[in-house]
């Protein structure tokens, strides 16, 4: 068997796959389909530092190899998830990381120094695709300033390991990944989801309530590898991808273009048991590539 | 020479006393083997209990109505879990371009017996029409059980009604077989918009008293679910509805206004059906958003935003 291993900045991860925010609730919504203890790591559910409602029902609509969602961060909030969910979750043997969203960069430094004080979370992904209230709702990671402003404010509050996970809604998304290594950034993750809206034509009306919404699963899937491959040719700190990863298959590719580690979003509500397929199938590779390791084919792709 | 006579009592004493302590090591034996049996039973419990994905043959595909189909599913390896009734599975489907999640499916009915579990469709739309095409021997997918069901009443002989309109009525006949098999008195109020959309009569017939409305009349009473005469001449303790939003609402206010105990299964849309995704909340009455997939689909209406 070949050696799973990974590390991101100061991070060991015993394998490269880990679940996307959002997508895996706190971990123990699918702990009756896989062993957690085989993940190499999970991001939970994006956290904020005050309760949010999120936004109006409907939130979802299907497209076809995906889907539209606005949730919009709904979640009890940062002190919430230490004192109630953290003592719930901290023993499971796996890397647990926390996605932190906010408004302000106040609010992102604030709680990234509460996350701190929870001695099992290993890292923070910084989810920055956020509307900036002080910056008339234009999204933190949608221009280097923003970027460089909340990626250095957390870094000061948080001495852990820090992945940032990039938009591809922007021109140029390697600097947005640049910006985000020269803040201090150990690992940058990318894709989040793709903006997209849905019409139903019979009733004139959109199928979000909120008209536009975010685009996952493996439509987006080339638009992501793309974007790890730009990236990481980029930057020297790891990189993360993720971005309609269904099967081993997909995960390999990310590997091939440069990603160090994976994550499993949308993929977990079609098959609850897909991250530990993928483990086994990212093995199987490995074995009948020959390879020793896994650090052996990241960015070995041939052009 | 004196005679030495046993001493019974002592060895009363000691018989006694070895016997007690037999006695007391049988009963924390026996204690102890108890545990062990309860534990065995609890981990049984707990693992017929949880969640699962599952394989299932399809055993039969019934055409009950032009727009409805009876997909009648059964677990070859016998691990078919114990299933409440309101809960529901989430059906993959295979083939069909357009169709990317998978589709949320109340359970109809459960035979355990026969390991065999039925799902009522309503064919309408790319996923649910695929479904209709499934022949016997096909494998189906499903994540199972999901959700809360629907609460059983405490008090024995509790008067039940239960209201479904169109494919509603799918998670009402289990329902009435488990009411009915604790005691209880039910009745079944289905509506439906024409004589060609009323099915299954007879199955419900099995389990209460079975009361319809049709929007033409031309079965049952006229008019809505709650516009049938039952609902004024007899008086119920417990409502369980399942239908469309609007039907719910007019039967949630027939239930506030008589102040009866009422639930509701919302049928929302949903992506993972587990509660991760946070896709298909309910506002609830305190103005927030509760899931629906993990907290519901069924909900006390006194949670639900519905007075009004
Ligand atoms: C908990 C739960 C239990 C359900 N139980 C049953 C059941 O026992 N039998 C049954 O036939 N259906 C049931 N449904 C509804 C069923 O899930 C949808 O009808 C199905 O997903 C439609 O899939 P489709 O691909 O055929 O249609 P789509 O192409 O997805 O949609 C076709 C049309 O149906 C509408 N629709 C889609 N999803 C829903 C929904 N969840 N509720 C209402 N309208 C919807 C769409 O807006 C569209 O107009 C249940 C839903 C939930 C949430
Ligand atoms: C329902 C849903 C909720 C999500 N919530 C978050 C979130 O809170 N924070 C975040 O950074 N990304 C969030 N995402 C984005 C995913 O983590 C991921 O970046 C995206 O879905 C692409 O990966 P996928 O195609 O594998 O799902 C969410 C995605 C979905 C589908
Ligand atoms: S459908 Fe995902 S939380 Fe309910």
């Amino acid at each position: 068997m070949a050696k799973l291993e990974t590390k991101i900045g100061g991070l060991t991860l015993k394998n490269p796959v880990l679940t996307a925010s959002g997508t895996f609730g706190y971990g123990t919504e699918f702990s009756e389909f896989i062993d957690l203890s085989r993940l190499g790591g999970y991001i939970i559910k994006g956290t904020t530092l005050n309760p949010r409602e999120g936004n109006p029902y409907p939130r979802m609509a299907e497209t076809p190899s995906g889907m539209l969602n606005c949730v919009g961060l709904q979640n009890k909030g940062v002190h919430y998830l230490k004192d109630h969910i953290y003592p719930n979750i901290k023993d499971i043997d796996s890397c647990l990381i926390v996605n932190l969203s906010g408004s302000t960069v106040e609010d992102y430094a604030e709680a990234a120094e509460i996350i701190g004080t929870m001695d099992k979370v290993q890292a923070i992904e910084l989810n920055i695709s956020c509307p900036n209230v002080k910056q008339g709702g234009m999204a933190f990671g949608t221009t280097t300033q923003g970027v460089e402003q909340v990626v250095s404010a957390v870094r000061k509050a948080y001495n852990k390991t820090l992945i940032v996970k990039l938009s591809p809604n922007v021109t140029s998304i390697t600097d947005m990944a640049l910006a985000a290594e020269a803040a201090g950034a150990d690992s940058v993750s990318l894709i989040n989801t793709l903006m997209g809206m849905a019409i139903d034509a019979e009733r004139r009306k959109p199928l979000l309530s909120m008209v536009t919404g975010g685009l996952s699963g493996p439509c987006v899937k080339p638009v992501a590898l793309r974007c790890v491959w730009q990236v990481a040719k980029a930057v020297k700190i790891p990189v993360v991808g993720l971005g309609g990863i269904m099967n081993a298959t997909d995960a390999i590719e990310f590997f091939l273009a440069g990603a160090t580690a994976i994550e499993i979003g949308t993929a977990n509500f079609i098959d609850p048991e897909t991250t530990v397929k993928v483990v086994d199938g990212i093995n199987e590779y490995l074995d009948r590539h020959n390879f020793k390791s896994i650090t052996e084919i990241i960015g070995q792709l041939e052009v | 020479m004196e005679e030495i006579s046993p001493n019974w009592d002592s060895f009363y004493i000691h018989v006694n006393e070895t016997t007690q302590k037999w006695v007391c090591f049988c009963m924390i034996f026996q204690q102890q083997f108890r545990f062990c049996c309860y534990f065995v039973t609890f981990a049984q419990n707990f693992s017929i209990l949880m969640k699962k994905q599952l394989n299932l043959k399809v055993e039969n595909l019934k055409k009950i109505t032009e727009q409805h189909i009876l997909l009648s599913l059964v677990a070859p390896n016998g691990d078919m879990p114990e299933i409440k009734a309101g809960q529901f599975v989430e059906v993959k489907v295979d083939n069909a371009p357009t169709v990317f999640l998978r589709r949320p499916i109340s359970v109809h009915f459960v035979d355990y017996a026969k390991q065999r579990l039925d799902l009522l469709v309503a064919l309408v739309g790319d996923g649910t029409r695929k479904m209709a095409t499934l022949s016997v021997g096909d494998e189906v997918s499903v994540l199972l059980p999901l959700g809360n069901g629907f609460p059983m009443p405490t008090k024995a002989g509790t008067k039940c009604l239960l209201v479904g309109g169109g494919v509603g009525i799918a998670p009402l006949l289990y329902l009435g077989d488990r009411l009915k098999a604790a005691g209880h008195q039910v009745s079944f109020l289905l509506g439906a918009r024409n004589a060609g959309g009323v099915m299954l009569e007879d199955e419900f017939k099995k389990f209460g008293s079975l009361y319809l409305t049709t929007e033409d009349g031309n079965v049952g009473e006229k008019g809505f679910v709650t516009n049938h005469s039952i609902l004024e001449k007899e008086q119920f303790d417990e409502i369980f509805v399942c239908g469309p939003t609007p039907m719910m609402k007019a039967v949630a206010k027939y239930a506030y206004g008589k102040n009866i105990e009422c639930y509701v299964s919302l049928e929302n849309k949903m992506a993972c059906g587990l509660g991760a995704c946070l896709c298909c909340v309910t506002e609830d009455n305190k103005g927030h958003n509760r899931c629906v997939c993990s907290e519901g689909p069924v909900f006390n209406i006194n949670e639900l935003p519905w007075q009004n």
